[in-house]
């Protein structure tokens, strides 16, 4: 019991004391643009309400899944292709490191060009960013087989299919959900800022709204939405995770008992 | 017919201006039922030699066949235990999937593979880890795993390198007597490669003495042990002192890279 107070204590004190801070800070504060806590944590039910919940947090989830599960599968599927020839690394390695080290959101006007201002476009966005990590972490982890279990494999005839999947992608499945980790926030970055640009519904179109439109406390109000949300995502990722590489956790941690 | 037949084997790695003859020229044959072991001085190309058999390398010249059949790819009839365990199970598959996952491979039915799966791991002592991962377990207990698993497939030859070079000398007691057991017990063809001289002669029924490499075969010699053994009076019989003798001189021997004169399956006079 006393343990379990000690862990709610840890995980709780330092978001009370910034919420604290913050509160305290802000209370007596006359500057528009920096409302004091109150008055936004006042304005936030009158703002997110069950409707505006349907009208744009809920757009803005479907094009985060749409594109961040198009960025998942084609990620992991070219991953496994470039990481599983030496020569198709070999040619597509320089592409790949030029097109890793373009910032995302430059993407946006172009594809803006191509793919119009409607859901396309954002969820092409939003893939176009969330790809990379992925599709290097599967490079990575496709290469890093053990050789030992693809010599395993190899003997006891276990090829194409049943070696993608069995062997290759669970051998790899750290590193890809490594990167599927770091998608999940420039994924979250990417619906905000396509939504910036040319948008009629969106939590990042209703920030932007808030903040053109001089209501400063519902802007602030939408800043904690996507922190909220941040949160709440990384909490289901996590809780997947640990089910998917349960077995590496515990192998990890078997090692540093017996090194 | 014989099980396994290797003649002529030689394997030259060739890479960036470099010439490694690792192994020469081998022959032997194995005998269906056989328990034979492959002993030579380190870095003799045992594993070289164990993988070209095993269809993983493709030999520079020379061939082996396994009941006949060219080998030229890992071969359906043939089962491998490598020396690391730790590496060659799945530690993303519990003891039972580890172990049946070939089996699925082979296209046998689900009632089938259950009963090979709890056989296999009944005889090797694991009938209560099938739901345990391996990294659960202790080293030995994974390597009787792998074995578990080379039994399930049921192989005509069951190659086994190195498999008990990383394990404490009393688990690898255990294991030698497993491995005797099996043997014994279920008349599979063993091939069992190791550095151990006392290991060899322990276990075989025949050792192959390995030069150093480039390989060549040095010495074949019968072990007239009883089939009978036990760690505890075996490895104490005067025979058993002779035979290991001998082979430490003929190692001793092919390291200094004289190969011996007597090339003769006749074992040394008592």
């Amino acid at each position: 019991m006393r343990r379990v107070l000690l862990r709610v204590f840890f995980v709780l004190a330092l978001p009370v004391l910034l919420v604290g801070v913050w509160w305290l800070a802000s209370d007596d504060s006359t500057n528009v643009f920096w409302p004091p806590l109150r008055t936004t944590l006042k304005t936030f039910p009158d703002v997110w309400t069950a409707d505006r919940l349907q009208d744009d947090v809920l757009p803005s989830l479907l094009r985060l899944t749409a594109g961040y599960a198009c960025a998942a599968v084609a990620g992991v599927a070219i991953g496994t292709v470039i990481g599983s020839y030496r020569k198709v690394r070999a040619f597509c390695e320089p592409v790949l490191e030029f097109l890793r080290a373009v910032p995302p959101p430059v993407l946006v006007p172009v594809i803006m060009l191509f793919a119009g201002i409607g859901d396309t476009m954002k969820i092409a966005v939003i893939a176009s960013g969330c790809v990379w990590p992925i599709l290097l972490n599967t490079v990575e982890g496709v290469r890093a087989v053990d050789p030992v279990m693809a010599e395993t494999a190899k003997s006891y005839g276990i090829s194409g299919v049943a070696r993608l999947k069995d062997v290759v992608l669970r051998s790899a499945s750290p590193q890809i959900f490594a990167g599927l980790r770091q998608a999940l926030s420039i994924g979250i970055i990417l619906m905000v800022i396509s939504e910036m640009f040319a948008a009629s519904n969106g939590i990042g179109f209703t920030v932007v709204q808030f903040q053109r439109s001089f209501a400063i406390p519902g802007m602030w109000t939408g800043i904690l939405v996507l922190g909220l949300l941040g949160f709440l995502l990384s909490m289901v990722f996590q809780v997947v995770e640990r089910r998917v590489l349960g077995w590496y956790h515990g192998l990890r941690a078997s090692a540093r008992r017996s090194p | 017919m014989h099980a396994l037949v290797v003649s002529g084997l030689r394997k030259v790695y060739e890479g960036s201006g470099r010439r490694v003859e690792a192994v020469r020229d081998l022959t032997f044959t194995v005998e269906a039922g056989e328990l034979v072991c492959l002993v030579g001085p380190s870095g003799c190309g045992k594993t070289t030699l164990l993988k070209c058999m095993g269809g993983l390398l493709t030999p520079t010249g020379g061939e082996v066949r396994l009941a006949g059949e060219k080998v030229s790819g890992p071969p359906p009839g043939m089962a491998f235990v490598f020396q690391e365990y730790g590496r060659s199970l799945f530690p993303w598959m519990r003891v039972g999937e580890n172990v049946e996952l070939p089996l699925k491979q082979k296209g046998l039915s689900k009632a089938r593979r259950r009963e090979l799966v709890s056989d296999a791991l009944e005889s090797v002592g694991l009938a209560d880890a099938a739901g345990a991962y391996p990294w659960q377990l202790s080293g030995g207990m994974q390597q009787r795993v792998a074995i578990a698993r080379a039994l399930a497939y049921e192989p005509q030859v069951l190659l086994m390198d190195e498999p008990f070079a990383a394990v404490d000398a009393q688990t690898r007691a255990d294991l030698e007597d497993l491995v005797r057991g099996l043997w014994r017990e279920r008349g599979i063809t063993i091939l069992f490669v190791t550095h151990d001289i006392d290991e060899a002669v322990y276990l075989g029924q025949r050792v192959i003495v390995l030069s150093a490499s480039p390989t060549v075969v040095q010495e074949q010699l019968k072990v007239d042990l009883p089939d009978e053994r036990d760690q505890l009076h075996t490895r104490v019989a005067p025979r058993f002192a002779e035979l290991r003798t001998h082979v430490y001189e003929q190692i001793q021997s092919a390291k200094r890279g004289t190969p011996s004169l007597t090339k003769t399956d006749t074992p040394p006079p008592h």
